[in-house]
């Protein structure tokens, strides 16, 4: 049964601005779904409609069967981790982890048990005393996890929690949130902009860009097979590489620098196409049919970078460490398969 | 916080001249005269004083009059303080709320904030006149028959009522501006916590107001005990006769209609003493315990 489901959901606020153009969606009991995109592009407008912040102002969206469209956020039974925390200053560790479900007629002596659970699941036993401006940043974090986690509510949103911790905090807190989920089983809604995230934390993956949904997939399908120019772009650090070209008619791409590039699949003939190539699918080879001019590169320890030209268009192809490259002329080879094709006027996949 | 450094011993004396003169010259001078004079009985024409110890504060607290001014000092005092907070703390909430023409409606709530005391006393005066007065017009619609400086208790109530006016839009903008400075995460925090309108606002809203509410409580305090002053002169017409009056205003009557410059001295000091329980309240009591950051 899904947790989540909705139909043509949208939203347009009183100005005239669409935020979120109409989707349909259902995520599944127990699963993790990452809303990612750049900003502005309507994720944390989906995730505060969810929660019952923000009208919904057309469509229909349901949590457990039930229509919640019109229902306050207090009874959606939905937890919320916002991007600063929002902890209540004036209350200490305990009373802010407890007063979700103090407000829900539920036994004093469950009230405790349930806090001091969460409390040392998160660590924190020893600070249920203190204010959270006590607290470092990471362990505020953790008690506003704790506070989500004592509701044990049907939906676990999450808006960009990390990304006021520092780098390696994140990584941390990154692994920590994903255990705690897999562990509770709870069904979890979660926006952030960093792909990385995105990519290492869901089950499922939503992109999105000015006001719509790219593409849902898990994160391979995502990063294999991109539904958009927009999607192959956004996803995978450093970007898949896009270059213009047009269809020959004869299953091969003329890249707009003249170079012909055969592919297993039919091209139309003058179509134009933006064909898509991942830096780490390509490899050199001295025989190689491609000829790629490096300008630049890029050390980064595991990896290195080759930034260059090919076929008068800016290309990077990512080499192993143990791949000596320098500055100058070399060939390149890939497997046609993991090429992704793409139309040049609309940008969807072909 | 920066810690300027001067290499000249007389510098740093020479730049507090300015600000230390100001308070000798208005509060330490003044302040030190009053207790002085306490101490003394005045010839009413100005020929001489007369040591008289603590006889003028032992006849101010024997005196019923003065007891009766103080403990009607204390009821208006709780009046427009309540009052005006609570009336404030109402339109912020609301204002709060308004999203289309919020300005407008904020600039209508706070320009009253501009009038001085004496000319609201006027328009008190006018609103509560006999004959044309606005208030007096309402009132008898209402079947009482308002009189204002005649009967005691029509008087203190439009004291009450026009203090209570000039007042509420100076708490109206520190509460508003601290409903604005709650974060907005915290208020949806909250929204998803708690289904009731009411708790939300007791349990989170007015405990992250507290320590603005607590300084507008001893702001209010100071304006109803002192600042008063201008607006019960006017309504009174310089003339209290058996009309209430507060403590500061018979200090005023007591020495200079009454030429009782010592036993107005004594009420002085008395104020003075008060003033100081009020900070040492506001700087330990409070100050320390409302702050969370």
């Amino acid at each position: 049964m899904a947790q989540l489901s909705v139909e043509h959901l949208s939203k347009t606020y009183p100005n005239g601005v669409t935020a979120l153009h109409p989707c349909d969606f259902a995520i599944e009991r127990g699963e993790f779904v990452v809303l990612v995109g750049p900003s502005g592009c309507g994720k944390s407008t989906l995730l505060r409609m969810i929660a019952g912040l923000e009208d919904i102002s057309s469509g229909q969206m349901r949590i457990e069967d039930r229509v919640v469209n019109h229902v306050e956020p207090a009874e959606r039974d939905i937890a919320m981790v916002f991007q600063n925390y929002a902890l209540y200053p004036h209350m200490t560790v305990y009373r802010n982890m407890a007063y979700g479900i103090r407000n829900r007629r539920v036994p004093a002596a469950e009230i405790d048990r349930k806090v001091r659970d969460a409390a040392q699941m998160l660590n924190l036993t020893e600070y249920l005393d203190r204010r959270p401006a006590q607290l470092s940043g990471g362990q505020r974090q953790r008690v506003a996890m704790g506070r989500a986690i004592v509701r044990d509510p049907a939906l676990f949103l999450f808006d960009e929690p990390l990304s006021n911790l520092d780098a390696k905090l994140r990584n941390q807190m990154r692994i920590e949130i994903r255990a705690l989920q897999q562990r509770l089983g709870v069904t979890s809604v979660y926006v952030t902009h960093d792909q990385i995230e995105a990519m290492t934390m869901a089950d499922r993956i939503f992109v999105m860009n000015a006001g719509r949904i790219e593409q849902i997939g898990t994160p391979a399908e995502i990063y294999h097979r991109p539904a958009s120019t927009f999607v192959a772009s956004f996803m995978g650090a450093p970007p898949m590489n896009l270059l213009r070209g047009h269809g020959t008619g004869t299953g091969a791409v003329m890249l707009s620098g003249g170079l012909q590039l055969d592919l297993p699949m039919p091209t139309d003939a003058g179509r134009d196409l933006v064909l898509g190539l991942r830096p780490e699918d390509m490899r050199l080879s001295p025989d190689g049919p491609i000829r790629f001019d490096i300008q630049i590169v890029e050390e980064l320890g595991a990896t290195r970078l080759l930034h260059g030209q090919l076929s008068e268009q800016p290309f990077t192809v990512a080499v192993s460490k143990e791949t000596q490259a320098g500055p100058g002329i070399a060939r390149l080879a890939f497997a046609p398969d993991t090429a992704s094709l793409f139309c040049g006027q609309k940008g969807h996949r072909l | 916080m920066k810690r300027a450094r001067f290499h000249h011993r007389l510098l740093p004396v020479l730049l507090l001249v300015p600000q230390l003169t100001i308070i000798v010259i208005f509060f330490y001078w003044p302040a030190w005269n009053a207790v002085q004079s306490s101490f003394f009985l005045q010839d009413p024409f100005g020929f001489g004083s007369q040591f008289v110890g603590l006889d003028n504060y032992s006849r101010l607290f024997r005196s019923a009059e003065y007891m009766k001014v103080a403990r009607f000092t204390l009821i208006f005092t709780l009046l427009v303080t309540g009052f005006s907070l609570g009336l404030a703390l109402l339109l912020a909430v609301k204002a709060d709320k308004v999203i289309r023409g919020a300005r407008t409606y904020r600039t209508l709530l706070m320009w009253v904030y501009a009038v001085a005391p004496p000319v609201a006393g006027l328009i008190g005066v006018a609103l509560f006149d006999q004959n044309i007065g606005a208030m007096t017009r309402l009132f008898s619609g209402l079947g009482h028959d308002f009189r204002l400086g005649v009967n005691y208790l029509d008087t203190a109530a439009a004291m009450v009522i026009v203090s209570v006016w000039i007042q509420t839009p100076v708490n109206f903008i520190f509460f508003l501006s601290g409903l604005q400075s709650i974060p907005q995460g915290v208020k949806e925090a909250a929204l998803i916590d708690n289904p009731s309108g009411l708790r939300r606002f007791w349990e989170v809203t007015f405990p992250l107001l507290a320590p603005t509410a607590f300084f507008l409580l001893i702001i209010n305090i100071t304006y109803a005990l002192f600042d008063t002053f201008g607006i019960i002169d006017t309504l009174v017409k310089n003339n209290p006769a058996s009309n209430p009056m507060t403590l500061v205003y018979k200090v005023f009557i007591d020495g200079f209609r009454g030429n009782d410059i010592g036993g107005s001295s004594a009420q002085s000091v008395v104020l003075m003493v008060l003033v100081l329980i009020l900070t040492v309240v506001q700087f330990r009591l409070l100050e320390r315990r409302i702050h969370y950051t």
